[in-house]
């Protein structure tokens, strides 16, 4: 991993490139938003906003004021919907998730556990949002990737079993920090590929979860877009 | 016909200490503002309010939508799926001042869509393995109580039991109506707007426009009119 860059940016990064042209995917807030910043070129994704409708756009030039007819992302900000989008009710917008009708979904992480487990969604007495729709796309979405800071202060955040409320069980299938790539095959979870410089040890040594090593490990490769 | 044009000083009439109420709307988006406002004038209280959020608490941002009445402590219980960008929500649920029950967003729309469809409940997978399957949720099957959500398996998959969830009134906003009730939303602020208009007893719009019978094509109608007892004009 360069110097100048975030370990956000660099997991985003690895992200995009998780993602194929055509994908209908959910990008989650914060980091996994950055995501879409990072698609290799000739790779279009139709994005999924949970509030109701596919394809969302950029942000327009003039927004509405409040109180005005407006679009608005599942943040509650303005943005547009791309010519090939439409909009529904919530029931169908969840439909899309729960039906398996997403490709992939992208969501961050509070833990996750070596049986494919998250944990995103609140911290017992300090921070408790609610869980919005992230219970819903990570039951639903076909591929579920977690972009997640391998650790937190120090704190291990991959752990043999979450210690924090469950967002679902057993649904995790690739999980990218800016250390590791990890797949998860059957319930089991599999060291696929390093960052730049960090050594198997390092990764081990950061990680509670028992997990096997691919015997085709590899050196981690990042989205150059915009570099 | 009998007109259901209602005055925003009519709406009181249909509101009172310890109601249950659902609101249309995600992140204030489709919330009927001028319904909100009407809610907090009328100084009913101890109100149990459902529906998506409790939206921005920075009105710069976007409508406050239901915070209005959070702010203004109306609120008794909140049954919703996410507080995080209105911190007066957390603080009172944190200090115990408003009873918060958090469920997922899919299970509120079903819910709500079951009550609306004469359905006897639901059955997802999201939420199974979670709090959200341990939550107290009183049910008798076959003369049996049981007082935790059921996890039923299906074909080697299980699945959470959700109850219907239905409310004494329900409060939309549309970008048109037209003097039947039959309604058009724009863009993301349909939402949970049509899933409500089903399952409530008494259903109120705020539209932001009003047109005669026969100028919204049929097949654009988003809500059937017959579910609409009244509706709120412009200002």
């Amino acid at each position: 991993m360069t110097q100048e860059m975030s370990a956000k940016e660099f997991i985003a990064r690895r992200i995009a490139l998780e993602l194929k042209d055509g994908d209908v995917v959910n990008l989650g807030i914060g980091l996994p938003t950055l995501v879409a910043n990072y698609l290799p070129e000739g790779v279009h994704l139709t994005l999924h906003s949970e509030n109701g409708f596919l394809a969302i756009g950029p942000v327009p030039k003039d927004i509405p004021p409040v109180g005005k007819p407006r679009t608005v992302n599942a943040g509650g900000n303005p943005c547009s919907i791309l010519p090939h989008g439409s909009t529904f009710d919530t029931s169908i917008s969840f439909a899309l998730m729960r039906g398996g009708h997403l490709d992939a979904c992208v969501l961050g992480g509070l833990q996750v556990a070596e049986n494919g487990d998250l944990a995103n969604w609140m911290i017992p007495g300090k921070n408790v949002p609610g869980m919005g729709g992230a219970m819903d796309l990570a039951v639903g979405a076909k591929s579920v990737i977690v972009a997640m800071e391998h650790t937190n202060n120090g704190e291990k955040k991959i752990l043999k079993k979450c210690n924090l409320p469950l967002t679902v069980k057993s649904r995790v299938s690739v999980l990218v920090t800016e250390k590791a790539l990890f797949r998860f095959h059957d319930g089991k979870m599999v060291l696929e590929e390093f960052a730049p410089g960090v050594s198997v040890e390092e990764i081990r040594a950061e990680t509670e979860a028992a997990f096997t090593v691919s015997d085709k490990l590899k050196e981690m490769v990042i989205s150059q877009t915009g570099l | 016909m009998k007109s259901k044009r209602l005055g925003i000083e009519q709406v009181a009439s249909f509101l009172r200490d310890g109601m249950t109420i659902m609101y249309g709307g995600f992140m204030g988006n489709g919330t009927p503002p001028r319904l909100m406002q009407a809610i907090l004038d009328s100084g009913v209280k101890d109100l149990t309010m459902i529906g998506d959020d409790t939206a921005f608490l920075d009105a710069s941002r976007g409508p406050e939508g239901v915070g209005l009445l959070v702010r203004n402590k109306r609120i008794k219980k909140l049954i919703t799926c996410h507080i995080g960008l209105n911190k007066e929500a957390q603080r009172q649920m944190i200090a115990g001042e408003m009873e918060i029950e958090l469920i997922p967003i899919g299970t509120l729309a079903e819910r709500i869509r079951a009550a609306g469809s004469g359905l006897g409940g639901v059955l997802t997978p999201t939420g199974v393995g979670t709090s959200v399957g341990e939550a107290r949720q009183d049910i008798t099957i076959n003369g049996k109580k049981f007082d935790q959500k059921q996890t039923i398996n299906i074909n080697g998959r299980d699945f959470l039991l959700e109850l219907p969830l239905t409310a004494e009134l329900a409060l939309l906003e549309a970008v048109k109506a037209d003097t039947f009730g039959n309604l058009v939303y724009y863009r993301s602020m349909r939402n949970h707007n049509p899933l409500m208009a089903l399952a409530a007893q008494t259903v109120i719009v705020e539209a932001h426009e009003v047109v005669e019978v026969g100028t919204i094509d049929p097949d654009h109608v988003m809500t059937p009119g017959i579910l609409i007892d009244h509706i709120v004009y412009p200002a």
